[in-house]
Formats: structure tokens, C-alpha cells, sequence
């Protein structure tokens, strides 16, 4: 583990360079160790792919004392998989007419379309981080077969529920926003939800796939056109 | 409940308490006042908490209607007062009636202004705040800036009296000094004779400056590397895309980015720049992380001991 400076009161913390669920790992068991080790001084965290950014309330801790306190993390290198997060298996309605990128997306991999969507479909991803928008969580790895890059002209407006692939990471838009990654297929499930409780089906952690359905199943479920 | 009718909303005027924290891992920005020591001195100068709901103005064009008899108080930068057409003095708290007109016209000096009342805007809060973050459509009223016809609720306060803060209290919105700049995250992609450039060049504060990030316009600076693995962005922290030109991100900053970052702004000084209008011209100075947590820990200690004078009823 890696401790740089981010700003006067926040320190982050680095666990590696690279997207692995290893590292995913120590991230993530590096957040309930930070919520222990900070008690009430801690303010705000920011787990993402190999990183935590750790912000504390400088009027109750000053810097030494929080990098003191956070070097005790140092051993998480040693972990077993026992921070393997919960499964969440999410429906998602793939065609055409719902993943406008899906086809190009088949005929650059060689394959059919329904090889594509059994392929992103049943690969097990996991959530490495939440950002960009309230909800939105990138998940990886998608199979190197269906790996695109953005689009060179990003949409004005993806629909909310919009299954999509950048790179080799996949994500659901939680709401309509502007947005340059790949569209295959529209999930019904409210990714964000500000009254629901808890408001995020998935969290940070957490392992994901899909299961197909129709479009009337998607319907049914309460997706929108 | 009744409280306060917009007439106008103004450029963009939003509400806002001390802003959303504890919420990052879900994607949620923190929002809140741009300037957090005028907003603490709105809500003290009227002896409210000090997390009262209260309104960002940014530029000015904002008039309002009282529908209940309070206290109202204006701070922050040079935005021009006025009650039922008379002017009124700033970080002043007023006593206002049912029927009274409150006007804050367009800035002459620093960018954003505070408005509370007596005992806060009645807001419901989203995720422990009432803070707007129009892009994540959360707090004030429907996530969004204020709209003309809106009502602000307020309980009555006719009691509930006020201080104003003496001028040689007041910040300085004409402070040029250069702004402090604490080294860090990939600090080690920039080299010495980019860090030189850096802190020795004059920046424009571009048309492309907002409540998400400032950008910046001058000498372009070139990290060794184009990219990172995404990761957590703190308050003021300044990223350099590819065209080398320099972005400060502010309150409502996305959690996560993958640009290089060359450290963050302080605290106190993202305050100021956030005070500052397009056009302006800035520079960066670095600050150790002891130097911050020394100021910061002077400044609180400075502002617990002004004692601010009552207004007469």
C-alpha cells in the first residue's frame, strides 16, 4: 500500500495500478478498516478500482495523525477471499431495438448476436467502483471479444437503464444523461433510486450478471420505452 | 407553510445548506456553498445552526417576496441589497415583513452571494442535505435552481433579531494573492520544469467555469502520462487533461476521474477562486499540508472570537 497527499484534510490510499479483483479486494476491506481505524473523524471515502480516497475532518484529526492511523492497513496484503461480495443477478432486455451498438458490436467480434449477448450475459463481473453519476457502476471485465471503445460522438440523452460497454468495463445509466459508451440492451431494475432504501440494488464489491429477457418481460418488470 | 415567493430567480440561485457528506461511495457529489465562511457567517449573523438551509446567488438577479415577518441577511460578495427598493447594507442582518420586496442585483465584486432567514429554509432533505446539485437532481426544491412562482418556506422569526459583522471582518474579494496549492496524488508524473512552469505562469479563469470545476486557460503543462485508473477526486483537486490546460474541480466535481492531478487547491482559496468571475487572472503558489492544517485551525479560532454586534430591533 501506497500513501500519497490528496488536499489538506484528505489522503489517498493506492493498492495497485491495475483492474483485478485482488486488488478490488483490499480496497474494499480497506473501507471498513478505514471507518474503524477514523471513527467520527472520518468524513467521506471514495473506494474505486485500486485506490481509496480518505477524507477526515481536520479539526478533529490533523494529517500525521490520520497517516499514522492508516498505515496500520499495511498488512491487507495478506487476505483471503472471504470479502468476496454478494451476488446480484440483474435482468436485462438485449436486441436492437434497445442496444443500438449491438450489432456492430457482433460483427466486430465475428460473432451472432446471440452469441454476443450469452457472452456478456453470463461473464461475472464485479463492481469495482460508483462515480460519474449518482448510481452509476462500473463493472468489469467484459470478455476481450466485446471490448469497444467510446463512441467518437457521445449521445445527447441515454436512456435510464441503458445497458452499455466502454473499454472493457460495463455499466447500466441509473438515469437519462449524456453519454459516449457502447448501448446493447435496457435493464428494467431503478439502479439509482433516492427513496428507496437501501437507494442502489449493487454496491461497490459486489459481483454481477445479467439474465436475458424479452422484451415483454422487460415491460412486465416496469421497464420504459 | 408560507415564507418567501420568488419573483425572479436570478442567473442561477440555489439552496443549499453545508453541503452533502458521507455519501461518495454511492456516486454523490457534495454540493453546498461555494464560499463556506460567507454562508457560516449568513446563518451566525441571524444566530441560526449553522447547517440552516439557506441561498447560493451566483451573479445576482434574484428577487423575492416575504410572505412571513423574519430576519434576513445577505453576505458574501459585492451583490447590491435592496428592500422595497432602498438600498441595504450587507452582512447586516434586516428585519422583514409579510409583503416586503428583497431585490440582490448583479454583482459588482466576487460571484456568489448568501441569503438566509431566521431559523432556516424548511426544506426536506435527500441524503442528510438540502443542498442542490442540479446535475444529480437532489435537494433544494426537485434537485433544481430556483424557478420564478417557487415558494421557499419559512417559519415566522419577528423575535428572532440579528448582528451585523463589523467591515474589517469581511473577506477581501479583491485578494489577488496567489492561490495555495497543496502537491500531491500524481505529483510524481509532473517534472520539476512542468511544476516550474506551473507555479511561475499567469492562468485565465475560462468561459468554461461552473459549480463542477474552473477551467483554466494559459501555459499548457504536459504529465508523463495521458491517463489513470479512475479514482477519488477531493475538494479543489486540479486535473490536466490532455490539452495541458489546467481544471480546478469544485463542490459539485464528479467522485471519480481519470485525468493526472497535479495536487489540490486549499480549502480557503477554492472559496476564492470560486468568488472569482471568467476573465480573471490567477496564480498558484504550493503550500505544505502543515501550512493548511495551521490556517485552517487559525482561521476557526479567529472566526470563534469575532464577536459580530446586535442589531436593534
Amino acid at each position: 500500500m501506497r500513501i500519497e497527499v490528496a488536499g489538506e484534510n484528505s489522503l489517498i490510499l493506492y493498492f495497485g495500478d491495475t483492474t483485478d479483483p485482488q486488488i478490488s479486494a483490499q480496497v474494499q476491506s480497506a473501507v471498513s478498516e478505514t471507518e474503524r481505524l477514523l471513527g467520527d473523524a472520518l468524513i467521506d471515502l471514495v473506494p474505486s478500482y485500486a485506490s481509496l480516497l480518505v477524507i477526515y475532518d481536520p479539526y478533529k484529526i490533523d494529517h500525521l495523525e490520520a497517516r499514522r492511523r492508516l498505515l496500520q492497513l499495511s498488512d491487507l496484503s495478506n487476505l483471503d477471499d472471504a470479502t468476496e461480495g454478494a451476488l446480484i443477478k440483474l435482468p436485462v432486455w438485449y436486441s436492437p431495438e434497445s442496444g443500438p451498438e449491438l450489432e456492430a458490436l457482433a460483427q466486430k467480434a465475428h460473432m451472432s448476436v446471440e452469441e454476443v449477448i450469452a457472452l456478456h450475459a453470463s461473464t461475472e463481473y464485479r463492481v469495482y467502483a460508483i462515480g460519474f453519476a449518482p448510481g452509476f457502476a462500473y463493472l468489469g471485465q467484459v470478455d476481450e471479444r466485446l471490448a469497444a471503445p467510446r463512441l467518437s460522438t457521445p449521445r445527447q440523452a441515454v436512456p435510464r437503464g441503458s445497458v452499455a460497454i466502454a473499454d472493457r468495463q460495463t455499466a447500466i445509466y441509473p438515469s437519462t444523461s449524456p453519454g459516449g459508451w457502447n448501448l446493447i440492451g435496457r435493464c428494467p431494475t431503478r439502479m439509482f433510486d433516492p427513496d428507496a432504501t437501501p437507494c442502489m440494488p449493487v454496491q461497490v464489491g459486489d459481483r454481477v450478471s445479467f439474465e436475458p429477457i424479452t422484451k415483454e418481460r422487460y415491460l412486465e418488470l416496469g421497464g420504459e420505452l | 407553510m408560507s415564507g418567501f415567493k420568488v419573483r425572479q430567480p436570478g442567473l442561477m440561485t440555489l439552496i443549499t445548506d453545508q453541503g452533502r457528506f458521507g455519501h461518495h461511495r454511492i456516486g454523490l457529489t457534495t454540493g453546498g456553498p461555494l464560499d463556506p465562511l460567507a454562508f457560516n457567517w449568513a446563518n451566525r449573523l441571524l444566530g441560526n445552526a449553522p447547517n440552516a438551509t439557506g441561498l447560493e446567488i451566483s451573479i445576482g438577479g434574484l428577487s423575492l417576496e416575504a410572505e412571513v415577518d423574519t430576519w434576513a441577511v445577505l453576505t458574501g460578495g459585492e451583490l447590491p441589497l435592496k428592500i422595497n427598493g432602498r438600498e441595504a447594507e450587507r452582512w447586516h442582518a434586516h428585519r422583514v415583513k409579510a409583503g416586503d420586496k428583497i431585490e440582490v442585483g448583479f454583482s459588482q465584486l466576487g460571484a456568489r452571494g448568501y441569503l438566509a432567514v431566521s431559523g432556516g429554509f424548511q426544506i426536506r432533505p435527500m441524503f442528510d442535505s438540502t443542498a442542490t446539485v442540479q446535475r444529480e437532481k437532489l435537494g433544494g426544491l426537485n434537485g433544481q435552481r430556483l424557478q420564478s412562482g417557487d415558494i421557499l418556506p419559512c417559519e415566522a422569526g419577528v423575535d428572532a433579531g440579528g448582528y451585523r459583522l463589523p467591515e474589517q471582518y469581511r473577506p477581501d474579494y479583491n485578494d489577488s494573492r496567489p492561490l495555495r496549492v497543496i502537491l500531491g496524488y500524481q505529483q510524481n508524473a509532473f517534472s520539476e520544469v512542468q511544476k516550474r512552469l506551473f507555479f511561475s505562469s499567469t492562468y485565465r479563469i475560462s468561459d468554461r467555469a461552473d459549480r463542477m470545476g474552473y477551467r483554466l486557460e494559459g501555459p499548457a503543462i504536459a504529465p508523463s502520462i495521458n491517463g489513470i485508473l479512475s479514482e477519488g477526486i477531493a475538494l479543489g483537486a486540479i486535473q490536466v487533461p490532455a490539452d495541458g490546460q489546467p481544471i480546478v474541480l469544485l463542490n459539485d466535481r464528479q467522485t471519480i476521474g481519470g485525468y493526472p492531478k497535479i495536487g489540490s487547491l486549499f480549502s480557503q482559496d477554492v472559496a476564492r477562486l470560486a468568488q472569482m468571475l471568467p476573465g480573471r487572472e490567477i496564480s498558484f503558489t504550493a503550500y505544505s499540508q502543515d501550512e493548511a492544517h495551521n490556517q485552517l485551525l487559525l482561521s476557526q479560532r479567529y472566526y470563534h472570537a469575532i464577536q459580530p454586534i446586535a442589531v436593534a430591533p
